[in-house]
């Protein structure tokens, strides 16, 4: 007992030194970000006026995250929260938001900022049935895989950046105008360099890219789920075998945070090429902010269609 | 042909903004201008909600459960030897054969912009309802603060506020079955307080009815049961950790519990003075990349020691013989929960409880201890086809009871229809 009271002593004490180092390089605005490409894109806008925690990594599956410890701790100290919203955080942010004892970034509050809400969602489902796999009522929550909705949420959040820290507002602008003049010029730099992509025939592991896929018409004519947030299962990947051989792809889709086995197995079986995705940012080692994240998708679907 | 809509009017609405930029390159006035309303153009949520009376129905979850069950002693007169608890505790493992478990109705909601709501209610077999929680929690407490009141399950320990249904194993620890009968629910409030430090450190206290056990029901104003806790939690690499303290502190009077004399007959003593349960939690949880998905493990371990020094008084025949009493016993447990694969879990728990020393003054006589300290071991698989089902084989050999092995064997199924739960950790 008196082992373990030492070692957690001790535990703590590291972490206090941690605290008080960081706390040196004082920022004006906590943002507490769901998902690494928010974190990113709060980033970009924010520049050296904002302090940002980042809850998940690409690695990590975002429905999948446990209100663990950590997050209470970084929602408490937030003054502002971005999420992805859709339903891709509902079983684990409600319960941080609660606990964290912040009033400020509690939903319908300024501190709060759900990206979903501010683009059109594409894949809601037209019945809501459980029988359906994890279905999400507002529709597909995977926003950012299309840059224009990025394009969109970074005007809403610049706004929003300027409506809680007014002293800064005029600098959140001149990022905003910087960041989406360099966007506008990337998007059509990614559209150029993607259109050979168009009408390409591909499947996927999880509904994971379909904004992605209705930006660069990309066909996407299965996934590897045989329903949204169900693995992958053996009978299912082999009557996927048999519907590529009818109906052949060019390519199997996968996110960083799905499992290698199902898409491995079956680019085996087909001889259609696998194609990890960086997802988002940190999905891979190019994709290190949003710019490269979209640099690096474009250049890893190009180089599986030759 | 509405993709083909969608992307030329996303098309239009860039080029506009493109356009916009470069006239402004002459005004810097105008370009201001432009910004702005560029950002009320496109910021606007293009959200709709459904304005149907009601869209603000509160969020409604149903847990059903149900359970067949193989025992080789008869659970009839079930206890635990050497801890003495009320006859209507809730141990033991359960009547034999198939069985509908207890059904759970959950209904929570925002009421405020500065209150939430969470009401369970129990549904038993035999048809009995209970309200296990219902309470009122705040949302808008700002540097750490929150408050609950109502009935709730205690924030002492890791398990206890834990429902049945998101337990790894079918049943309570055993600890907590022979220290606080199954767990402690009472009515009261909460406040606990998040401190504003980098490690997770959260300081909690709650003063309470002292409605059941280790409590008894008085007839007083004030408070009959009040607990202080203190938890600390983090992240190390791709894991997680949470260690606790916790204080049950209660003065019950005339709580009356089972126990079994040395001439072997039941008897229910009436215990009053005070009653102090202490728990010690840790918990550590490791995923590969904090990736739970493909494969994860939890190790949870929690020491409960009770401490209980008053009278006793010791019926025989309507006459009570009250003499000092005075009691130190503790258990604890140790669990491992593996996931080896996405959906499927296997787990160990060993138990043991100390029936540790317990004086009953004069009357030692007629009750003293007996020199046996309770064991279980437990290992389950369990399988969830999703998020909202799973069907668990669990086996135990349970010494909880002197001279007695029983060898228990479940199949259970916990189902969730409605709202989506939270994944707690």
């Amino acid at each position: 007992m008196n082992k373990f009271l030492i070692s957690v002593s001790m535990m703590a004490a590291s972490f206090f030194s941690v605290a008080s180092s960081a706390s040196a390089n004082t920022a004006a605005l906590n943002i507490f970000a769901c998902e690494p490409e928010w974190g990113a894109l709060a980033q970009a806008l924010g520049g050296d006026r904002v302090s940002i925690y980042v809850a998940t990594t690409a690695k990590q599956d975002p429905h999948q995250i446990q209100a663990k410890p950590s997050l209470l701790v970084q929602v408490r100290r937030a003054n502002l929260v971005v999420c992805t919203g859709a339903e891709l955080e509902s079983a684990w942010l409600p319960l941080v938001l609660r606990q964290a004892g912040n009033g400020a970034v509690q939903p319908s509050s300024p501190g709060y900022f759900e990206a979903a809400d501010y683009v059109q969602k594409l894949g809601v489902p037209v019945v809501l049935d459980r029988a359906a796999g994890d279905v999400h009522a507002a529709g597909n929550p995977h926003i950012h895989t299309d840059p224009r909705n990025i394009a969109r949420i970074a005007t809403a959040l610049a706004q929003r950046l300027a409506d809680i820290d007014p002293a800064n507002a005029a600098f959140y602008q001149s990022r905003y105008r910087d960041f989406s003049t360099r966007w506008q010029a990337a998007i059509e730099r990614w559209e150029r360099a993607a259109a050979p992509l168009q009408g390409v025939v591909v499947v996927s592991h999880h509904s994971y890219f379909l904004y992605l896929d209705h930006w660069l018409g990309l066909n996407t004519v299965a996934q590897l789920e045989p329903k949204p947030g169900v693995p992958p299962t053996s009978a299912h990947l082999v009557s996927m075998q048999t519907l590529l051989q009818n109906q052949p792809a060019r390519m199997i889709l996968r996110g960083p945070y799905n499992s290698e086995r199902p898409s491995a197995w079956l680019s085996e079986r087909t001889k259609i090429p696998e194609v990890l995705l960086p997802g988002t940012v940190g999905g891979s080692d190019q994709a290190k902010d949003l710019f490269s994240l979209f640099d690096d998708t474009v250049a890893r679907l190009l180089a599986a269609l030759k | 042909m509405f993709r083909y809509i969608l992307s030329t009017a996303t098309a239009a609405l860039f080029s506009g903004s493109v356009l916009a930029a470069e006239m402004a390159d002459s005004d810097q006035r105008l370009q201001t201008l432009e910004q702005r309303l560029q950002i009320l153009e496109t910021a606007a949520p293009v959200k709709t909600v459904a304005s149907s009376r009601n869209a603000f129905n509160p969020a409604i979850a149903l847990i059903l459960s149900g359970i067949y069950t193989n025992l080789s002693q008869s659970p009839e007169g079930y206890h635990i030897s050497g801890f003495a608890l009320p006859e209507d505790s809730e141990i033991g493992p359960g009547s034999r054969g198939l069985n509908l478990g207890e059904s759970e109705l959950v209904i929570s909601s925002n009421i405020d912009p500065y209150l939430y709501g969470n009401f369970v209610l129990a549904l038993t077999p035999e048809g009995g309802a209970e309200v296990e929680e219902g309470y009122i929690q705040t949302i808008a407490l700002s540097n750490g603060f929150s408050l609950k009141a109502g009935r709730f399950l205690s924030g002492i320990g890791y398990n206890n506020a834990r429902h049945a249904h998101v337990w790894d194993f079918v049943d309570a620890p055993l600890a907590y079955q022979a220290l606080l009968g199954g767990r402690y629910g009472d009515d009261g409030v909460q406040m606990k307080w998040l401190a504003p430090t980098e490690i997770f450190f959260e300081l909690g206290a709650e003063a309470l009815r002292g409605a059941g056990f280790p409590a008894s029901e008085r007839d007083k104003n004030g408070s009959g049961a009040a607990t202080l806790f203190a938890k600390l939690g983090g992240d190390a690499g791709a894991s997680s950790w949470l260690a606790g303290i916790s204080l049950l502190s209660t003065s019950p009077e005339g709580r009356e519990v089972a126990d079994i004399d040395l001439a072997d007959a039941k008897v229910i003593n009436r215990f009053s003075g005070t009653s102090k349960l202490w728990i010690a939690d840790v918990v550590w949880s490791y995923a590969p990349n904090g990736n739970k998905v493909p494969g994860n493990f939890k190790l949870q371990a929690e020491y409960l020691l009770r401490d209980e020094r008053g009278d006793l008084a010791y019926d025989v025949g309507g006459v009570e013989n009250t003499a000092p009493f005075s009691a130190r016993q503790s258990g604890v447990y140790v669990q491992g929960i593996y996931q080896f694969m996405p959906r499927w879990h296997v787990g160990l728990r060993a138990e043991r409880l100390d029936a540790g020393t317990v004086d009953y003054g004069a009357n030692n006589a007629m009750l003293a201890q007996r020199d046996f300290n309770p064991a279980k071991r437990s290992v389950m698989v369990d399988y969830s086809p999703s998020e909202f089902s799973r069907i668990r084989l669990q086996y135990a050999r349970d010494e909880s009871r002197q001279d007695v092995s029983d060898n228990q064997l479940f199949l259970q199924y916990q189902m969730s229809l409605g709202a989506h739960g939270a994944h707690q950790f």
